[in-house]
């Protein structure tokens, strides 16, 4: 592709190279430590769900059950496969007796380790074959139905009730809308745990449970079915649980999530240490899983200023880019974000949010950008943020996202009433219509105001890389760099959840999400 | 000639193109099917709330069998301008030198301002706004301000951990943004921490504020603050509500 924006190759580059050394140092830390949701992400994808009398998810119960052991540096592999060895019973019978005081599973006689893997290998083959029938079946789904065109249009549903989500979902995707998101209840973030079953109460969203997903995703593919293109379900797999979020989305068909360890540092004060160990198993079965990951760089904006840092969104975009190639993730499914955010005061505020779009665009040229609308500078002034909205489709459709997360005329007033959404949906279609080839029609003027923004923003972004290169990505947090929030290495939720691994550590999913043939 | 009508301000009504006219328009969706029955029953609907003429100029289907319309019609009602008494934060608003100024003559000292945005809330905009260095609007933020100790805890903060810290900072003023609530979660939660500092002793010593898209002042009133701020409030609001009733209060 030509560059419209005549951004220099070497920057990209060096800017790249940079990220690329950021990840692997980090990556060191995260292949020498385990987290409880890990462990309990692999407990899911050996069969174990389900909970006890008072509600606590058995994946919860086996791995606290070899927490006060002392064992969790082995992982849940070792003990659940030694247990299994020893009884010849399923990970789910072992996890109830657990449950019921019946077992205690770091107190059995060890078995052979070699065996241990060959065990729970068995199973482990079973669950991989399963997810990649998921993702033949989305495959066929998008062959014989077809999809939407990019940018998807993209729409939330938080009634918090499973059940009405889906008579909106359902009117949604009547409505063209190609990809729904069930926003989480706010606070599910920092559960330790995933709860369990259908639910119908939530503040601000629903549940994230495995049986939600189910009952969505029968929703939409027969909602798919009837409108004659597949209606892709998104999901958060963030806060303290990302792991076992991608587990379950894994076994139950999800397409896209939100999947990224600086939003929940940055934004939920969640554990930088345990969150970026959690997201690289989260990342290697979302990968694995064909799952598109959204990142949340769009958040920076709606704390920090968009134009004046700009550039530490794409600074976390080349990282996250490198994260998520780490995980095995391919570029296309790498929805990097950014957001509409710029103030509608701003004299050609518009040409500058283009600049943006379009940089990110030829930067990661494959990746299904993840485009957030207009929040921030939402009045309650309905019509001009229905405006607002239009202007950021305008750029979404110019520059060719790939997700675009429809702004409602209503945002800061409510969650989206019916009609908001259906109004969302009219407006991004008009204008993808009406504009659609725009991007190959119109060229930047050379030296111009867009050419030079996003020229001054690739290198900015170049430096804070090569900067946070050599100071390493913990400190760089710690010094409050990214969105103008400071957090500690030691600070915030979750860090007593994780432990260095021992010797015995194994954890089969990785070599055979990773390896073998996708 | 000089026909055009005087506003009688004890009986004001909506105003579309002429005075007294009484148009409104109204957007909302029926859970029924599209058709003429449907408008039919938005038109019948309008009526009884009170619209003369009710008139259906939009109406489309959302696709589960139901409907959008939009809606004008002529209100029926009118209301008293001159018996209307709204409770406001009585207190003309300095700008962020003065208030740096006022600090430095009549408290003489730094104060702390704690502030977050607590329970299940995970929206930051608010707090950010009134808090953060860069403020909003052209408004610098407390964090900005010489003689104000700003700490911005975030999101999701619970009211326990928020008194802990007040009273480890030895925080002056509280402040609770609000922006997201789904039924209405925001009311006891507002109130729950009303009753954690009147249990640990401290309401009487500190300056207690709330903000939000659906706070007022008088419903912060109500709740057992000394301030609400809706919005199109900014930090120099804040703040000079803050210092001038920690002075007023000799909380000095």
């Amino acid at each position: 592709m030509n560059s419209k924006l005549n951004l220099n190759p070497k920057t990209i580059h060096s800017a790249r190279k940079a990220a690329s050394n950021i990840a692997e140092d980090v990556q060191g830390f995260i292949d020498r430590h385990t987290t409880v949701t890990v462990e309990r992400a692999i407990a899911r994808l050996l069969g174990i769900d389900g909970v006890d009398e008072i509600d606590r998810p058995l994946p919860n119960i086996v791995v606290d059950n070899i927490k006060e052991g002392s064992g969790l540096r082995e992982g849940i592999v070792y003990w659940l496969g030694n247990a299994m060895i020893h009884t010849g019973d399923t990970p789910q019978v072992i996890a109830e007796k657990v449950s019921r005081g019946e077992l205690d599973l770091t107190k059995l006689p060890l078995a052979n380790e070699n065996e241990i893997k060959e065990k729970v290998n068995e199973i482990a083959g079973q669950t991989v074959n399963k997810i990649k029938e998921n993702r033949n079946k989305r495959e066929d789904y998008i062959e014989t139905l077809g999809e939407g065109r990019q940018p998807y249009l993209y729409v939330i549903v938080a009634t918090g009730n499973i059940y009405e989500d889906v008579v909106q979902a359902q009117a949604a995707a009547r409505q063209g809308a190609d990809i729904i998101a069930v926003i989480r209840t706010t606070a599910q973030s920092l559960l330790d745990y995933v709860p369990y079953g259908a639910t119908t109460e939530g503040f601000g969203g629903t549940y994230a449970t495995q049986e939600n997903f189910k009952i969505m995703r029968k929703a939409l593919d027969e909602v798919g079915e009837e409108v004659g293109r597949y209606i892709r379900l998104c999901n958060y797999c963030s806060g303290l649980c990302m792991p076992e979020i991608a587990a379950m989305g894994a076994l139950e068909r999800l397409d896209v999530m939100l999947n990224d360890a600086l939003y929940g540092i940055l934004f939920r004060d969640i554990n930088m240490q345990r969150t970026l160990v959690d997201q690289y198993f989260s990342r290697v079965i979302n990968g694995f899983a064909g799952v598109i990951i959204n990142t949340g760089e769009d958040n920076y904006l709606t704390t920090a200023d968009a134009v004046e840092e700009a550039h530490t969104v794409l600074a976390s975009q080349f990282m996250n880019e490198q994260f998520a190639k780490k995980a095995g993730i391919p570029e296309e499914q790498m929805g990097l974000g950014h957001a509409f955010e710029m103030a509608p005061e701003i004299e050609n505020g518009f040409l500058l949010e283009l600049a943006q779009a379009q940089m990110a665009r030829e930067i990661f040229p494959k990746a299904p950008l993840k485009y957030m609308p207009p929040t921030k500078f939402m009045t309650g002034n309905i019509f001009k943020g229905h405006l607002q909205n239009a202007m950021f489709n305008l750029v979404s459709v110019w520059t060719n996202q790939g997700l675009q997360l429809l702004g409602m005329l209503t945002e800061a007033i409510h969650t989206p009433h019916l009609q908001d959404r259906a109004l969302a949906i009219e407006n991004a279609k008009y204008i993808f219509n009406n504009a659609r080839d725009i991007g190959d029609e119109v060229t930047f003027k050379e030296g111009g105001l867009i050419q030079t923004r996003a020229q001054e923003v690739l290198k900015n972004s170049e430096e804070l890389l090569s900067e946070i290169e050599k100071e390493g990505l913990f400190s760089t947090i710690e010094k409050g760099k990214f969105a103008s929030i400071k957090r500690a290495r030691t600070g915030g939720k979750g860090l007593e959840g994780v432990v260095q691994k021992g010797e015995k550590y194994y954890n089969p999913f990785i070599e055979m999400m990773l390896g073998g043939e996708r | 000639m000089n026909n055009i009508q005087k506003v009688d301000l004890t009986k004001i009504k909506p105003y579309g193109d002429t005075l007294n006219d009484g148009m409104v328009q109204l957007s909302f969706t029926l859970p029924v099917p599209y058709g003429d029955e449907a408008k039919e029953a938005a038109r019948i609907l309008a009526r009884q709330m009170g619209f003369d003429e009710p008139n259906v100029v939009h109406a489309s289907d959302l696709g589960v069998g139901y409907t959008h319309f939009i809606v004008y019609g002529k209100c029926q009602h009118t209301v008293d301008f001159t018996r209307i008494e709204v409770p406001k934060v009585e207190v003309a608003s300095m700008a962020m030198e003065e208030v740096e100024e006022y600090i430095k003559r009549n408290i003489k000292r730094e104060i702390t301002i704690v502030g977050a945005c607590t329970g299940t809330d995970a929206h930051t905009v608010g707090i950010d706004a009134i808090m953060n260095m860069k403020g909003y609007a052209g408004h610098y933020g407390l964090e900005r301000y010489k003689g104000i100790d700003a700490i911005n805890m975030g999101s999701q903060v619970l009211n326990e951990e928020l008194v802990a810290r007040a009273i480890e900072e030895n925080a002056d003023a509280i402040l609770v943004s609000q922006v997201v609530t789904q039924k209405n979660v925001h009311i006891p939660n507002l109130t729950q921490l009303v009753e954690l500092l009147e249990a640990e002793g401290i309401r009487d010593k500190i300056v207690l504020c709330c903000g939000g898209p659906r706070i007022t002042h008088e419903l912060a009133k109500e709740l057992g603050y000394d301030a609400g701020f809706g919005t199109g409030s900014y930090a120099d609001d804040v703040a000079t509500f803050v210092v001038t009733e920690i002075v007023n209060r000799k909380l000095v």
